[in-house]
């Protein structure tokens, strides 16, 4: 990437629930940003600035809570910047985070990304409208639906790819500590036998709503020396945008995403994405948007994602893994869901994931998307300094 | 008063400043005529208006620009996602490189600042856009604080502010006679001011009007407004071309510092702004004489407080403008006062110059930028 | 429905109402130490949480403001009384504001406590659009519970000043009976004359007295005295008193013409600085139907017209 290096040195994450009802906002979010700096070694007080990420406010009705997070972040007399890009804000926010000691100005960073949806309910505050307005009340899985059906008839897949994607990311969350959903012995058959919510999508195809943070500190090459644990070096990061809709706008397989992963695969070297990139943790909400981001990001040819999938190369054990933690699908609180993949692909690279580790990883992708499928954000980590 | 119990802050040295990658300039800013009511226009047309007009004064496509990144906040319309309407007015096809803040646009600059320092781009489109007229700004400031021990007991920010004024008259900073100084200066600034939503409006009415909150009357709060504006960044020689084109000098940003304080009222000293004066020194504001400064006080007390916490002197002219006791375009706010600063620096009318933004309870959050012709 | 009119015109655009109210409220869930704070106020006691600096911060987070480092596990119980470090009044509140009539807000500082909390004020209610004189930044205060706690932090409805005065109302009812002589003096007033007695030294008293009241001798006769005077000495009185006309107002000491002691009078239609000791006075009579057997007749004494100070 553009800029000074910039590591990855901690990682801190809570355990992802509907409810987190033993903690305050702030306990939260202190939870993962603690963690993050002990697995870095540091304090708050050797932070030199704190980027936060979240969905809409909306969600928990505190109005722009940077501020009244400030004390809990160990902020005072700090820089602080809140970043709110939809869907995509938790790869947003690292992207923010990494540009601070990109362009020289500081050494050590840290990033907080967190959503309680349990205060309130995602769909009445993606759903509350002007009057005059013309959106339908559908929430997420109604508006992606659409578009995934649309997927499927372009393509011809199978309609068993959504149920083995949702059986293979659950049985990967089996291995994470942290992952929301657990479901032992989860299988296809036992997803395609849960009622349909917004056709094509079954009830076992979709995300939970889950209360959670993550954080990351980030570094510059003194801080990553300094650093107890291996670093994570970023390699790349890009952000694209598109307007929600417009007379010839592909929302299946958006140019946003495509445009997104070019830049960032320029900037990180990756001239073949299956062959280059050890393993990826993607944003996908909804089992099928695994094929749809399979080709959208060049792992495979349009047309052709199913069958990827289908082969078992996108398997914790195949040559593409992709959301060995158990993604979006096991964990979802919407605005730490993006610093998550984030932070997951640079644990693989550190070698630090535990359970769901890929043996080997040396360059991993992890990417975000969000609004109308019109808002992206990837970066690439890899285990050598640029 | 002195806040029982408050430590003394403690100096952060500046972070080091690396130079080499090119300096980075304001070459073009514009902003709305600021509604102090609802016109029926909808946020994408006052976004339009200041991008269409920053691209043309600048002189560039839409597709040269590097990087594009905003500031708003979705609870001045009551619904989520206001940013992805707006963006329909900026031209995100082919798709851009695009962030956004839910902070005042005056961070969305220090983002765009930051991202330009990478050195791999040389223009950054800044902006920021409200319709602060749609609900009840107090109203929904309450929202901010606290969400355990602040807001519900259902205070609004023109209270904690004028909590804060009164902590100001007991230590003897402030006399009433200076607030209506303060506020006089600025509708007389303001009424010279065509962007200003109170131009034409009589300030003889506000200093005898009764107490909103003792001991602030309406003409010392800021009006929200609906409006936007926009900033165009260019590095190095981008900038000095731009600048050029347009017959003006490139403002460059020589200082931009931002720092929060502590968020609840109790936590700190009403009589000073902490994060203000440390974002001042590190970003220089003392190093050379000053002669404009656009200051980010909503309230009539916060001007004489921010002149105090950025160490500017009685020569300073401050708020030339009106500041947004003349135009409140909330979560633009902050941007044009960066754009009012850098406006005289391009037209040779300063040499130095200082634009302060702040948002939060009592001014929490605090950015500084200190621009050289 | 759409807006399909492009008219651009403000007073031709659609508008329609638009309420974000999330049905049943945000559940927020407290954590340990906030929980701990609105448990123990449920309870009806204030406590706070030592950090690690040693400061009792109150109300208690799970982190200290000044570095985020994590409290301790020592909670302190303050107040309940506390200091106003700095305040605001409210004349005309706002929808969401804890009163209907004029209050305060403030930070008050709890006894015990090294941080100051936010909370409403009520100084009563007669509370008016200005400020009480008494509220002031250093006010002694104590908070309201209110009887039905829930857990909240309007548990504390409101704080009030701390008595440091009370109003102690007290009447005792007497029959006064005159004397005769000051029965004589007021019932002549009635009728507008004004009486005296001479002593055995001949000097004239008025009002009209038993005795010589420098050796207890009867007096030998009443005087009929005129209305008219010298003002011998006087004050401008700048303090407000019920009984007074508006300040500033002039008393003073009233030698009638014939009497050898002064009466003490308030003088009226006069500018108080045009008024000189040695200056011609006399009396201005109540209207006959605002005169009373109970009280003095005169209601005070004015310049004497021209003419009358040539004596």
């Amino acid at each position: 990437m553009s800029g000074r290096p910039v590591a990855v040195i901690g990682v801190g994450q809570t355990r992802y629930r509907t409810r987190r009802d033993d903690v305050s906002i702030a306990g939260l979010v202190r939870e993962a940003a603690l963690r993050a700096l002990e697995d870095a070694g540091l304090d708050f007080a050797d932070i030199d600035a704190v980027v936060l990420g979240k969905a809409p406010d909306l969600f928990e009705g505190v109005v722009m809570p940077d501020l009244y997070l400030a004390d809990a972040l160990g902020a005072r007399g700090k820089p602080l910047l809140r970043v709110h890009t939809a869907g995509s804000v938790g790869g947003s926010t690292g992207i923010v985070g990494a540009s601070h000691i990109a362009s020289g100005a500081f050494e050590r960073v840290l990033v907080v990304a967190w959503e309680k949806q349990s205060e309130s309910n995602a769909t009445w505050a993606l759903t509350l409208a002007h009057p005059m307005s013309t959106s339908l009340v559908v929430g997420a899985g109604g508006y992606f639906a659409p578009f995934i059906r649309a997927y499927i008839e372009r393509s011809g897949a199978p309609g068993r790819i959504g149920p083995m994607v949702a059986a293979k990311d659950r049985r990967n969350a089996l291995r994470n500590p942290y992952a929301h959903l657990r479901i032992p012995d989860i299988t296809p058959e036992m997803v395609e036998a849960t009622p349909m919510l917004w056709e094509p999508i079954r009830y076992l195809e979709a995300c939970p709503s889950s209360d959670g943070a993550c954080a990351v500190v980030l570094g510059g090459r003194t801080a990553a020396r300094a650093a107890p644990g291996a670093p994570a070096w970023v390699l790349g990061t890009a952000m694209r945008s598109e307007p929600i809709a417009f007379a010839g706008r592909d929302a299946v397989d958006p140019r946003a995403g495509r445009d997104c992963a070019a830049d960032v695969y320029a900037q990180a070297g990756i001239a073949d994405p299956r062959r280059d990139i050890d393993v990826a943790e993607v944003y996908v909400p909804f089992s099928w948007y695994e094929p749809m981001w399979l080709e959208n990001l060049g792992f495979a040819s349009p047309g052709e994602g199913w069958r990827l999938t289908e082969s078992g190369a996108t398997a914790i054990d195949g040559d593409t893994p992709w959301n060995p933690s158990g993604g979006v699908l096991s964990a979802n609180p919407i605005g730490a869901s993006g610093l998550i993949r984030f932070a997951e692909a640079a644990q693989q690279v550190r070698g630090a994931a535990g359970d769901h580790q890929i043996d080997g990883a040396r360059t991993a992708l992890g990417h975000a998307y969000g609004a109308g499928s019109q808002f992206f954000a990837m970066w690439i980590v890899g285990s050598e300094c640029p | 008063m002195s806040t029982p119990g408050t430590p003394p802050p403690t100096a952060v040295p500046p972070f080091p400043r690396d130079r080499r990658e090119g300096d980075v300039a304001v070459v073009a800013f514009s902003q709305t005529r600021h509604m102090a009511a609802d016109s029926g226009a909808p946020e994408a047309r006052l976004v339009h208006t200041v991008v269409s007009d920053v691209l043309q004064r600048a002189g560039i496509d839409r597709g040269d620009i590097g990087f594009t990144v905003s500031g708003s906040l979705d609870y001045l319309a009551g619904t989520p996602f206001t940013f992805v309407g707006a963006l329909d007015a900026v031209g995100a096809w082919p798709p851009i490189s695009e962030s956004h803040v839910e902070m005042d646009a005056a961070w969305a600059l220090y983002e765009a600042w930051l991202r330009l320092r990478h050195g791999d781009i040389d223009t950054a489109l800044v902006y920021g856009f409200g319709k602060a007229t749609q609900g009840d700004l107090p109203d929904i400031l309450t929202l901010q604080l606290d969400p355990y021990y602040l807001a519900p007991l259902g205070i609004d920010d023109i209270s904690l502010a004028a909590l804060q004024a009164r902590a100001l008259l007991d230590a003897e900073r402030v006399t009433e006679a200076d607030l209506a100084a303060v506020v006089d200066r600025s509708y007389a600034a303001a009424r010279a001011n065509p962007y200003s939503a109170q131009a034409g409006f009589t300030p003889d009415t506000l200093l005898t009007s009764e107490y909103v909150a003792h001991p602030l009357r309406p003409g010392d709060i800021a009006r929200p407004c609906d409006g936007a504006a926009a900033v165009l960044l260019a590095t190095g020689d981008t900038a000095r071309r731009i600048a050029e084109a347009q017959g003006t000098r490139p403002a460059w940003i020589r200082g931009l510092e931002q720092r929060v304080d502590a968020h609840g009222p109790g936590a700190r000293d009403l009589t000073r702004c902490d994060a203000a004066e440390r974002a001042a020194v590190a970003a220089g504001v003392g190093a050379a004489p000053v002669q404009v400064a656009e200051v980010h006080a909503r309230y009539s007390h916060q001007e004489p407080l921010l002149r105090g916490a950025l160490g500017l002197d009685d020569g300073v002219e401050v708020n030339p403008s009106g500041g947004p006791l003349g135009a409140d375009p909330v979560m633009a706010t902050g941007l044009v006062r960066v754009g009012e600063v850098a406006r005289r620096i391009a037209a040779g009318a300063a040499e130095r110059g200082v634009a302060h933004a702040a948002q939060g309870p009592c001014l929490q959050h605090n950015l500084v930028t200190v621009l050289e012709g | 429905m759409s807006p399909d009119r492009q008219t651009g015109s403000p007073d031709e655009t659609l508008s329609g109402g638009h309420t974000v109210e999330f049905p049943g409220g945000y559940t927020r869930s407290t954590g340990p130490v906030i929980g701990r704070f609105l448990t123990e106020l449920r309870d009806g006691r204030i406590v706070g949480v030592r950090a690690r600096s040693g400061r009792v911060l109150v109300p208690p987070t799970e982190y200290d403001p000044h570095d985020g480092s994590p409290v301790t596990g020592e909670f302190v119980e303050v107040g309940p009384a506390g200091t106003v470090t700095t305040w605001t009044w409210v004349a005309q509140p706002r929808p969401a504001h804890p009163f209907t009539r004029p209050f305060a807000w403030a930070l008050i500082l709890l006894d015990g406590a090294d941080t100051p909390l936010v909370h409403a004020l009520d100084l009563g209610p007669d509370s008016g659009p200005a400020p009480p004189r008494r509220l002031r930044t250093g006010l002694r205060v104590r908070p309201r519970l209110r009887d039905e706690r829930v857990g909240d932090i309007t548990d504390i409805a409101c704080f009030r000043p701390e008595v440091d005065r009370i109003t102690a109302p007290t009447r005792l009812d007497y029959t006064i009976r005159a004397g005769p002589a000051l029965t004589r003096y007021l019932d002549a007033q009635l009728e507008g004359r004004i009486l005296g007695m001479r002593s055995r030294h001949g000097t004239v008293y008025v009002p009209l007295r038993d005795v010589d009241p420098t050796d207890g001798s009867p007096g030998t006769e009443e005087v009929e005295l005129p209305d008219t005077g010298v003002l011998t000495m006087f004050s401008v009185n700048h303090v407000p008193d019920p009984r007074a006309p508006e300040v500033p107002f002039v008393t003073g000491y009233v030698r009638l013409d014939g009497a050898d002691v002064d009466l003490l009078a308030l003088i009226g239609r006069v500018e108080p600085s045009r008024v000189r000791t040695g200056m011609r006075v006399r009396a201005e009579w109540l209207p006959p139907e605002e005169r009373s057997r109970t009280r003095p007749s005169i209601r005070w004494f004015v310049p004497a017209e021209k003419g009358e100070d040539d004596r």
